[in-house]
């Protein structure tokens, strides 16, 4: 079987369940998440988008593959994941109480 | 210590000429007052319900839910290429004509006709109707008589506006005025990457379009996503905009760039430094044809190279924001109730090319959402206390100064309808 993502990004394997379509649905992922799960998940991610700029730009967004488009959610998420990790220190946004704001139209991709 | 020059006469309000004095909220909290807004400005203004590219076909239809107006739209392309707004309703018996499972949930599609699904009237594209399900049961029926109920329609810069009155005679164009005007040419059929959000707020809508027509409270409630060091920073600078600006019913004002990116790196995020992105958008503008100093006239009417991004408040509830990385943010309020609303957020950018790209654009429209919610949480703080009418009258500063325009003007129509109506001898409300 191929592997979840494309080479270079073992590391994110253990994590393969960020992986997901639409940004409602990972952030619905967030707020299931305790912060440690949120850190793990970070501290893994986060590096390998630094480091992943060129690769990243050479995915062209036409023909995307199954494993970029894996790839891209699961840095999609990490996006969703760095606020709580790098601003807020708990999974919600802070004062924000009960409300919410839905995603209703999201890019394909 | 002042940042940027303010007009001649001291501040940006005693300029405006819109008086300076404390303001009553009872415009927010008043169910009476609601009713009159309803009639007054809901069913009389040019509403924004979408964008022409929400109907790429012929036979593309929309629906929009007009509260506010009691009323549902069906927005379509006829199979002339026109767009046509019809009222949501048939003319059987009154059945929501178009909707999916939930006769209250908007909905879109492509379709040739419109079948009501109580007792199969047909309707074309062009509202006419078409087909009625054993038409010999009827009296003598003219099904010419019985077509759709039209509303009327007109695009500016694609964006598509119904206004419900049909004794208006204003044309969109001459509605919008000057600041449209010095806005078109700005490539929006270009930002064809959408993000679009939605939210049911516990305030009333005006309250909202205050929140987000001033950034005063921008170092304040959103200064959590700072270090300590860095907001303490920033609170000291506090906030100021280049300009602002009146005309009719409408408002602008034009801010400074601050975070896209900020000098001090300090004040950058770690996600935001890898992805070269942030709330003002990716850092590097794509190409739209347009090079900085060629925008537009209204846009950066000062035309201040620190530049960041306008806000325009169309009356009544919509809002266009054009930021200097060459994206777009339209925000919409749809009044519920006195004190409720539906805000809609929708992120415009050029399509992304490639995975990073499409990351930074995650990042904006990411961005926008979480400090949304802090806005949309307060507003319901504010909604309940000021029902307390504990407190009557609420000093607003000098960059307050498009809220106080806009509570002015909401008022100026309601008492401008209710005298019209006096004249007429009809009641002003129904
Ligand atoms: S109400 Fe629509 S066909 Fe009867
Ligand atoms: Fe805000």
């Amino acid at each position: 079987m191929a592997s979840v993502f494309p080479d270079g990004f073992e590391a994110l394997e253990p994590f393969a369940d960020w992986a997901v379509r639409g940004e409602k649905a990972r952030y619905a992922k967030r707020l299931a998440s305790t912060m440690d799960e949120l850190d793990a998940f970070y501290n893994v991610a986060f590096p390998l988008l630094e480091s992943s700029k060129d690769y990243l730009e050479q995915v062209s967004m036409e023909d995307i593959s199954e494993q970029d488009k894996r790839l891209l959610w699961l840095f999609c998420a990490l996006v969703t994941v760095a606020f709580p990790v790098e601003a807020w220190r708990q999974p919600r946004v802070p004062d924000s109480g009960p409300s919410t704001i839905d995603a209703i139209l999201e890019p394909a991709v | 210590m002042p940042h940027f020059k303010k007009p001649a006469e001291g501040s940006w309000t005693e300029h405006l000429k819109i008086g300076t004095e404390p303001v009553s909220y009872e415009d927010s909290i008043s169910p009476e007052q609601y009713e009159r807004e309803r009639e007054a400005i809901f069913k009389r203004t040019w509403l924004n319900v979408g964008r022409v590219e929400q109907l790429p076909r012929k036979g593309s239809y929309f629906t929009k839910e007009l509260d506010a107006a009691r009323t549902s739209v069906v927005v379509v392309r006829g199979t002339d290429g026109e767009v046509r707004a019809f009222h949501n309703v048939c003319r059987h018996r009154g059945n929501k004509l178009v909707w999916n499972d939930f006769p209250r949930e908007e909905t879109s599609g492509v379709c040739r006709q419109f079948t009501c699904k109580y007792h199969a009237w047909r309707y074309d594209l062009d509202g006419k109707l078409a087909f009625v399900q054993q038409e010999g049961e009827f009296f003598d029926l003219d099904k010419s008589a019985y077509g759709l109920k039209q509303v009327q329609t007109e695009v500016w810069e694609g964006f598509v506006f119904v206004n419900l009155d049909p004794e208006n005679t204003t044309p969109l164009r001459a509605y919008l005025g000057e600041f449209a005007k010095g806005i078109e040419g700005y490539p929006f059929h270009k930002l064809t990457q959408v993000h679009k959000y939605r939210a049911e707020i516990g305030s009333n809508w005006k309250l909202f379009i205050d929140a987000f027509a001033e950034f005063y409270h921008a170092p304040i409630l959103h200064s959590g996503q700072y270090m300590a060091d860095e907001a303490r920073k920033i609170q000291k600078y506090g906030y100021e905009a280049l300009h602002y600006d009146i005309d009719g019913p409408h408002s602008m004002v034009s801010s400074w760039g601050g975070i896209a990116p900020p000098h001090d790196r300090k004040m950058v995020k770690p996600i935001e430094a890898a992805l070269h992105s942030g709330l003002f958008g990716p850092w590097d503008a794509p190409d739209i044809g347009l090079a900085l100093e060629d925008l537009p006239p209204a846009i950066n009417p000062s035309r201040d190279k620190r530049w960041g991004m306008d806000s325009f408040v169309f009356f009544p509830n919509f809002m266009l924001l054009i930021w200097r990385p060459n994206w777009v943010l339209t925000y919409h309020y749809w009044p519920t109730s006195y004190n409720t609303h539906i805000f809609e957020g929708t992120c415009y950018f050029v399509p992304p090319e490639n995975a990073f790209q499409r990351l930074q654009q995650e990042l904006a429209a990411v961005s926008f959402k979480e400090y949304g919610l802090q806005d949309g949480n307060t507003l319901e703080a504010t909604q309940t206390m000021l029902e307390s009418r504990a407190v009557r009258d609420f000093p607003l500063n000098d960059q307050e100064v498009l809220l106080r325009h806009l509570h002015r003007t909401a008022r100026a129509y309601v008492d401008d309808h209710q005298r019209r109506s006096a004249e007429a001898g009809t009641p002003a409300t129904s």
